[in-house]
């Protein structure tokens, strides 16, 4: 024998280390296949218990191994699996339902209240858009194509009569087709509110021309109608999903605004450090926005052609407005009182 | 360019609360980009799918009739494609089913729990990266306005945020700069034999002296270790060749596997003593 004296001992305590740490590492394996596929909910209550103890006896195998084994099989195998572990055990803690129902009573509000300022500028453009576009408009009237897309104006243009303007207001009640236009703008204007918050990251220049140019489609088309004397009952057939869709597009602007201000001035973070942080702070508001255009697209194509006075019309959408608001920035207090 | 050309390259540390790095290796550019060429196919076939049965259940209907249907259509397509990614990450995995199959998921770079709002603001931003431009040309192309400039825009942006990924080190997307997330491999192996415990009769008439065992280190002996899992026996036989020119060891060509598996065996013994007493021995040029 002309082994140094021990090699075969360490040969055999290796063994044996695997060999007595090896069950627990196949029941872990196998509970969490179950755990991956299925709710925790269908363990019971001693697997459930015993999920962080394998965990941890899996990590520990794992820093033995490494410091004493050179079985790279092995090692390759209790990383994958401890790396699982850790997933499973840390990932997400708490339920889907739970998940929702904290994002509509904190999270969304939240988020929102968050980027008050960023939302105050947008508004603010969207009504300089709004000006710029009526003038430019008013004193000259082949500004209009420019701003409205032909394909978005339907048919509406400087030159219309008034009674084609007041029948795009009140007549449709039974046509189907503006329902599936309906739709249509609830996708254009998602994607706009998209555009919005996504082109953010350039420090924020997109965001605010976005913003700017929806302003000036609002403002160019409430020109043609205040032209021909129609501006209140415009301002009626808009507001009845317009007060929850603008308010949208404010938002997603916002959004996007703070992303591109948190990219260019990140304070006290890192760069990337600041614009993941502005980033869920954003991305939490989106999700709301969309859901809001929802609604929106939901009102306007169920709400605008059936609903045809104008009162109604200026009640709904300044009960919505107001709901919104309540809902965003009132029902924190309503919360606060009640502890 | 940053390519990965050293797999070292892309294992980043994770180390748990309980103090131990279980270094993650982030998944490479190819293959994230055929999880969502997966995903892409998947949804294609649900939307088409789905499209199939509305027009061949509803065959009956007039325009009138059949036209809520096709709103709630033109919804369905805009949700399937935003809300699928959403779903899958924001699930257990962690991984749409294209992740999946090829065995990555999704992970918060600051090793904490992934949170719903950083699946939502990765997501978003793909909206922007990819679909949005590709739409814009569908959409131009459908209405017979798409001229070259556009078309070429188009493309080069959408090329562009797609091979941002390659751009830096860690191999992010846009979407996971802004939601603080990456992309990890999450590999699985079955537990496999220990080499060193393979009881073979021939291996017995083997010996090797502290010498002989020197000539190795610990890089080696894992290649050796891949090349008995393998079990390839041209390969068997090259490699049992050189080490026994090496060592100054006579191996016949069928005895390679016998011969391998006992270096094997007796040189991680050996090795691993060694480990014991505070001397690792990374490869063959240490001491």
């Amino acid at each position: 024998m002309t082994l140094p004296a021990g090699t075969d001992a360490v040969r055999q305590s290796l063994a044996s280390f695997r060999h007595e740490r090896e069950a627990d590492w196949k029941a872990f394996e196998a509970l969490l296949a179950r755990v991956e596929n299925r709710a925790p909910r269908t363990l019971s209550e001693d697997e459930l218990l015993s999920l962080p103890l394998l965990y941890r006896s899996a990590l520990s195998s794992l820093s033995v191994a490494r410091a004493t084994s050179l079985d790279s099989a092995l090692i390759a195998y209790l990383e994958a699996l401890s790396l699982r572990g850790y997933f499973y055990l840390y990932g997400a803690r708490r339920s889907l339902r739970q998940r929702v129902g904290d994002f509509f009573l904190r999270d969304w509000p939240a988020a929102i209240r968050d980027l008050w300022r960023e939302t105050w500028v947008s508004v603010g453009l969207t009504v300089i858009g709004a000006i710029a576009g009526y003038w430019l408009v008013a004193s000259d009237k082949r500004w209009y194509d420019a701003i409205i897309a032909p394909s978005l104006a339907g048919g509406r243009n400087p030159d219309s009569s008034a009674e084609v303007l007041r029948s795009v207001l009140y007549d449709g009640g039974s046509s189907h087709f503006l329902s599936g236009f309906a739709a249509y703008l609830f996708t254009h204007n998602t994607q706009v509110a998209i555009l919005a918050f996504a082109l953010g990251f350039v420090f924020a220049v997109p965001s605010v021309l976005i913003i700017l140019m929806n302003g000036c489609m609002l403002g160019a088309l409430f020109q043609v109608y205040a032209a021909k004397g129609l501006g209140l009952e415009l301002g009626g057939w808009l507001s009845i999903h317009g007060t929850t869709e603008l308010f949208a597009i404010a938002l997603a602007g916002a959004a996007g605004m703070r992303i591109g201000t948190r990219i260019a001035f990140p304070g006290e973070l890192t760069r990337m450090a600041a614009a993941a942080q502005a980033g869920r702070v954003a991305a939490t508001v989106m999700v709301g926005v969309m859901m809001m255009l929802l609604f929106a697209g939901l009102l306007e194509g169920i709400g605008r052609q059936t609903i045809t006075s104008d009162a109604a019309r200026y009640a709904i959408g300044g009960g919505m407005l107001a709901l919104w608001i309540a809902y965003f920035y009132l029902f924190r207090m309503v919360r606060h009182g009640n502890g | 360019m940053a390519t990965a050309r050293n797999p070292a390259e892309l294992i980043r540390p994770l180390i748990t609360p309980e103090g131990v790095d279980l270094r993650v290796k982030l998944a490479d550019a190819g293959t994230r980009a055929s999880a969502f060429l997966l995903d892409v196919v998947i949804i294609v076939a649900a939307a088409i799918a789905v499209t199939l049965v509305v027009i061949f259940g509803l065959g009956g209907l007039g325009v009138k009739e059949a036209e809520p249907l096709f709103i709630v259509w033109i919804i369905f397509i805009f949700l399937l494609r935003n809300v699928y990614f959403i779903a899958f990450e924001a699930g257990r995995r962690a991984a749409t089913p294209g992740k999946r199959i090829v065995g990555v998921r999704v992970a918060s770079r600051s090793g904490a729990g992934l949170t719903i709002d950083q699946v939502i603001a990765r997501n978003l931003m793909r909206e922007i990266e990819v679909f949005l431009p590709l739409s814009i040309i569908a959409a131009r192309g459908g209405a017979g306005v798409a001229d070259t400039l556009s078309t070429v825009f188009g493309l080069v942006w959408a090329l562009l945020f797609s091979l941002f990924l390659l751009f830096n080190r860690d191999r992010l997307r846009i979407g996971d700069l802004l939601a603080g997330t990456w992309v990890v491999e999450t590999p699985k192996f079955k537990l496999v034999e220990d080499l060193s415990q393979r009881k073979d009769p021939v291996d017995k008439r083997f010996h090797f002296s502290p010498e002989q065992l020197d000539a190795y280190g610990i890089a080696e002996l894992h290649k050796l270790e891949e090349v008995l899992r393998r079990d390839d026996y041209s390969a068997m036989k090259a490699v049992a060749e050189i080490i026994g020119r090496k060592i100054g060891a006579k191996v016949e060509p069928f005895d390679s596997k016998a011969f391998l598996t006992a270096y094997y065996g007796d040189l991680r013994a050996h090795l691993e003593r060694k480990l014991l007493l505070g001397n690792r021995k990374a490869d063959k040029h240490a001491r």
